[in-house]
């Protein structure tokens, strides 16, 4: 066998150039140049024509509604998605893998078929909503129904951050906190609930960042009925139908700017996971 | 050590209630609602030439979005796992950015540069070019939102993976396209297959971005995801379940696929 004259370049392996060169260049037209537009066309807004465009009544009541609903739905996916990842990672049941296989459902589902499906098995007649409304509770066609669209988006997203953190607990801090004298709860509270904390934020966040921008598992089973059950993702619509590109631009960029500044915060939330970690 | 025998039940059984009322009854009503009328009513409303029209359009869709940002990932990949330099992490934040970007400000951005009122909606029209309400305006936002899959899958696969075997190829005496399709590429071909079929669920499934993008023109402009909003706002329920269990099944295969890819790397570990 005969070693050929190796060249292995200052840096290692090849290809640097050009694949880092296709990166960014595709990266820019798909990404960049479009999102650029956004902003472009919102900044040859005046600055009072923009804060007229997205404070407007109807505006900030759907602000209001998608907001406020996606923070609930994530707390309901925190408290929830705990005990779900908590159950498949410490028990065993019967079904368990289907089960944990069936949690990233929301992921693979396109969004107009969780939407009809929500819809119909929360309207009236439907296999759920026909025990509720007896019950006086309105699901289909009312914000509450907007709460369950968001919960099934996000539900993946809390059980998925803190599935792994539940796996690699070690048990000797537990068994620790046992020969110390620590009942059940309190072994939960101070030991095992600090450690899931930061994944626990995370997932909160990811559900949150989700069921903001969500649009087609909502329009159906939501009113859509402005100022009580519009969400801002179809106020953008409705305004672009209308030729109304100032206003949909505006309330757009509002929605990037809030994207923004949740993948900023769930980078950070990430960053203080990793560090808690490794320590 | 564990909970009580009672207290273990009762947590599983209040999971299990609340997955069951947000994920199994609607999967199950699903179905059911597809198959309400019988099978000659669901292979009907598959048959249907708008609906035909609407699956055409989906699989040209993803089979031009799912290669072209196959190509991206594994180029993304290459240079981001296998070389360091400064911008590496803006660069991995923006690629994640179709993410977290809602799916109608996705298309809007599009009508934004294509739309008649938009950038180049003057110059497109002067030669009769056709994107928005057309499809190559649809490909565009699929190509958009399922941007990041891929290369998501395959970044921190070949970051764990190091430059090893690759380094020791290039001694050896293979060139670099030769390392990678001898070397690199069998091992991530199970990030691959699952960061496509990832890729190709969410292109097959895109409503938001298309939705803003399509003009919704029947049987020229609509998806299946679209179709099935037609079929569903014209009260045609067992209709419109009959094409989104199709959808739905795609589902089902991709979560069947997650759980092999993940047995496979947790074999070759």
């Amino acid at each position: 066998m005969r070693l050929k004259g190796f060249k292995i370049k200052k840096g290692g392996l090849p290809g640097f150039g050009p694949t880092l060169g296709y990166t960014v260049f595709y990266l820019s037209l798909i990404v960049l140049i479009p999102l650029s537009a956004l902003v472009f066309k919102t900044a040859s807004l005046s600055w009072h024509e923009f804060l007229a465009e997205v404070t407007s009544a109807r505006v900030l009541a759907s602000y209001r509604l998608t907001f406020g609903t996606a923070f609930l739905a994530a707390l309901v996916n925190a408290l929830f998605g705990v005990l779900v990842a908590w159950v498949l990672v410490r028990y065993r049941f019967p079904g368990k893998k289907v089960v944990d296989a069936l949690v990233d459902l929301p992921f693979a589902l396109p969004t107009a078929v969780a939407g009809i499906t929500l819809a119909t098995v929360y309207s009236g007649n439907g296999w759920i909503g026909r025990y509720l409304e007896p019950l006086g509770i309105k699901v289909a066609y009312t914000p509450l129904g907007i709460l369950v669209a968001m919960t099934f988006i996000g539900l993946p997203f809390v059980v998925r951050t803190v599935q792994p953190v539940l796996e690699e607990l070690e048990t000797e801090v537990e068994e620790a906190a046992v020969c110390l004298g620590a009942n059940r709860w309190q072994i939960f509270r101070r030991v095992l609930f600090p450690t899931i904390l930061p994944a626990l934020l995370t997932g909160f966040a990811l559900a949150f960042a989700r069921a903001v921008g969500e649009y087609g598992s909502i329009i159906f089973i939501a009113g859509n009925m402005p100022m009580v059950s519009e969400i801002t993702p179809l106020l953008i619509i409705t305004k672009l139908e209308q030729y109304d590109y100032a206003g949909a631009t505006a309330v757009a960029s509002v929605m990037l700017g809030a994207s923004f500044i949740l993948l900023f915060a769930i980078n950070l939330l990430q960053w203080w996971s990793r560090r808690y970690a490794d320590r | 050590m564990s909970e009580p025998l009672m207290v273990r039940w009762l947590l599983i059984g209040v999971a299990l209630t609340f997955l069951g009322l947000f994920l199994f009854v609607p999967l199950a009503a699903l179905f059911t609602q597809a198959f309400e009328k019988g099978a000659g009513a669901y292979l009907a409303a598959i048959r249907e030439p708008d609906a035909l029209l609407a699956i055409r359009l989906t699989l040209v869709t993803a089979a031009i979005s799912v290669p072209l940002n196959l190509v991206f990932g594994v180029a993304a990949a290459w240079a981001i796992a296998k070389f360091q330099f400064p911008g590496k992490s803006l660069l991995i934040t923006l690629i994640d950015l179709p993410f977290s970007v809602s799916p109608v400000v996705s298309g809007l951005i599009y009508v934004l540069l294509f739309g008649l009122q938009g950038w180049l909606g003057p110059w497109l029209d002067l030669h009769n070019i056709k994107i928005i309400f057309a499809v190559p305006g649809i490909v565009l936002a699929t190509i958009f939102v399922t941007f990041p899959f891929i290369a998501r899958e395959l970044i921190p696969l070949m970051q764990a993976q190091g430059n090893d075997e690759e380094e020791a190829a290039m001694v050896l005496g293979a060139n670099g396209l030769q390392t990678f399709f001898r070397v690199t590429l069998p091992n991530i071909k199970w990030g691959l297959i699952y960061g496509v079929i990832l890729c190709n669920a969410r292109a097959m499934g895109e409503f938001g971005a298309v939705s803003v993008v399509s003009g919704h023109i029947r049987g020229f402009t609509n998806t299946i995801p679209l179709h099935v909003e037609i079929l569903y706002n014209e009260y045609n329920y067992a209709a419109a379940f009959a094409v989104a269990s199709l959808l739905a099944c795609l589902a089902l295969v991709t979560l069947v696929a997650k759980s092999i890819v993940e047995w496979k790397l947790k074999i070759s570990s």
